[in-house]
């Protein structure tokens, strides 16, 4: 298995039924193909909608019905749609049980910066910063490295994306919880051991004496 | 409200003037009037919208025309364009987190002068900004945004100009119409008076000054 199936695999399994969940774009959005079956989950785009179905075929699109990055999807039954203010009173009210976002870097106590790199890539925010500030429960999705470097690392020299800390990361090598105010190593992935982890995080993680493996 | 040619709607906006334009990466951004603001020319314009879109589609336009002189919005990453022009300093952006810049918006539209919100607090968007505490919570003050025209892309329109629009691309448009000194439409299609049932109303007509039909 690789990144992009072991990572939304593994989140997929904090998902509860009746939970409202945003999805970022990316590896997050794989998250939607790994729904436990017997559950509910309604997924939210903030471009307005609840009850976000799956990339149509080319012939049924529907130009006004987009994901957040404008590309075209279907509405399940039941689904509903609002304007931008609704979308985030939701995001930032704290109504959205569940954030799932890409990551640049975490810090050694959770905080995440994931909306630009100084000079280089200046996207914007967009929904980001509301997203991290305002969802009951936030999980990052990312590689545990990028081109070698650690990116769970003491202090994140890139821009923070909010004061708030993120709940759970989930890499292609570990969870790692930040619940209890440290980093801690919760499981490993599958052929992963505790070692490889460590090496690979600039953190001093907290071990505990056994670390289970992703049940993926 | 009153039913206008395309070119006379966008002939009421003047070199630059400050614009609220609806749409999520171009869906729900009305692109008849986008197209005639590039063959009108019109120049120096504040464009303020969710985000630039991507090239060759809605506010993209503007700035590969080269009419835009500064933008507010949230998300900038699908327009290299966009983002070469900021960092060169040919135009300036204000990038806003995207519940912020829609509060900004509805608060103009709401008669408030801001509002306190989470969001950006202890990040770079806190620079220059008062930050409030509210039961031992911390908040940023971010202030009210209104603008001289809103560009609005709605569904149905009626004769006295009750607005709907259609799934994602209600987006800003229903706040944006709130907060512009004068209001262009561009309906996909006009209805008699009475066929949009009051419940289903997303715009009230009084809000609304011109209708163009696309």
């Amino acid at each position: 298995m690789d990144a992009q199936t072991i990572i939304p695999k593994r989140i997929a399994l904090e998902l509860r039924d009746g939970m409202l969940v945003n999805l970022g774009i990316g590896i997050p959005t794989g998250v939607a193909n790994f729904v436990p079956p017997g559950i509910h989950i309604f997924f939210q785009s903030e471009n307005g909608l609840i009850g976000t179905g799956p990339i149509p075929e080319e012939a049924m699109t529907q130009p006004r019905l987009t994901d957040a990055g404008g590309r075209p999807v279907t509405a399940i039954p039941g689904a509903c749609t609002f304007d931008s203010a609704m979308s985030f009173g939701l995001i930032r009210g704290g109504h959205v049980d569940m954030t799932v976002l890409g990551g640049l870097q975490v810090d050694e106590h959770g905080k995440l910066a994931n909306w630009m790199i100084p000079g280089k890539m200046v996207p914007g925010m967009g929904g980001a910063m509301d997203l991290v500030t305002g969802a009951k429960r936030v999980i990052v999705a990312m590689q545990h490295t990028a081109k070698g470097k650690p990116k769970i690392v003491k202090q994140c020299t890139l821009p923070l994306t909010s004061a708030r800390s993120v709940d759970l990361v989930v890499t292609e090598l570990a969870v790692i919880s930040f619940a209890g105010g440290r980093a801690t190593l919760v499981e490993t992935a599958p052929n992963v051991s505790v070692e490889q982890v460590l090496a690979a995080t600039e953190v001093e993680l907290v071990v505990p004496q056994q670390v289970p493996q992703m049940q993926i | 409200m009153q039913t206008l040619s395309i070119e006379d709607a966008v002939a009421k906006i003047p070199d630059g003037a400050s614009l609220m334009i609806g749409g999520f990466m171009a869906v729900g951004t009305p692109e008849t009037i986008v197209d005639e603001l590039v063959r009108q020319g019109k120049r120096e314009l504040t464009v303020i919208g969710n985000d630039t879109a991507m090239p060759g589609r809605g506010i993209a336009k503007l700035i590969t025309a080269k009419l835009v002189r500064k933008v507010i919005a949230s998300h900038i990453g699908l327009n290299p364009e966009t983002q070469q022009k900021m960092l060169s300093g040919e135009m300036e952006v204000e990038l806003v987190p995207q519940g912020t810049l829609i509060e900004r918006i509805r608060a103009g539209g709401y008669g408030l002068g801001g509002i306190l919100t989470p969001t950006g607090v202890g990040t770079a968007v806190e620079e220059g900004k008062r930050r409030i505490e509210v039961d031992g919570r911390a908040f940023l003050l971010e202030t009210a945004l209104r603008a001289d025209f809103a560009l609005v892309e709605a569904f149905l329109a009626d004769y006295l100009g009750n607005l709907t629009y259609a799934l994602t691309a209600r987006n800003f448009n229903p706040v944006i119409a709130m907060a512009a000194e004068t209001v262009i439409v561009s309906a996909d299609h006009v209805v008699p008076i009475g066929m949009i049932s009051p419940d289903h109303v997303m715009t009230p007509a009084p809000l609304v000054d011109y209708l163009v039909t696309s």
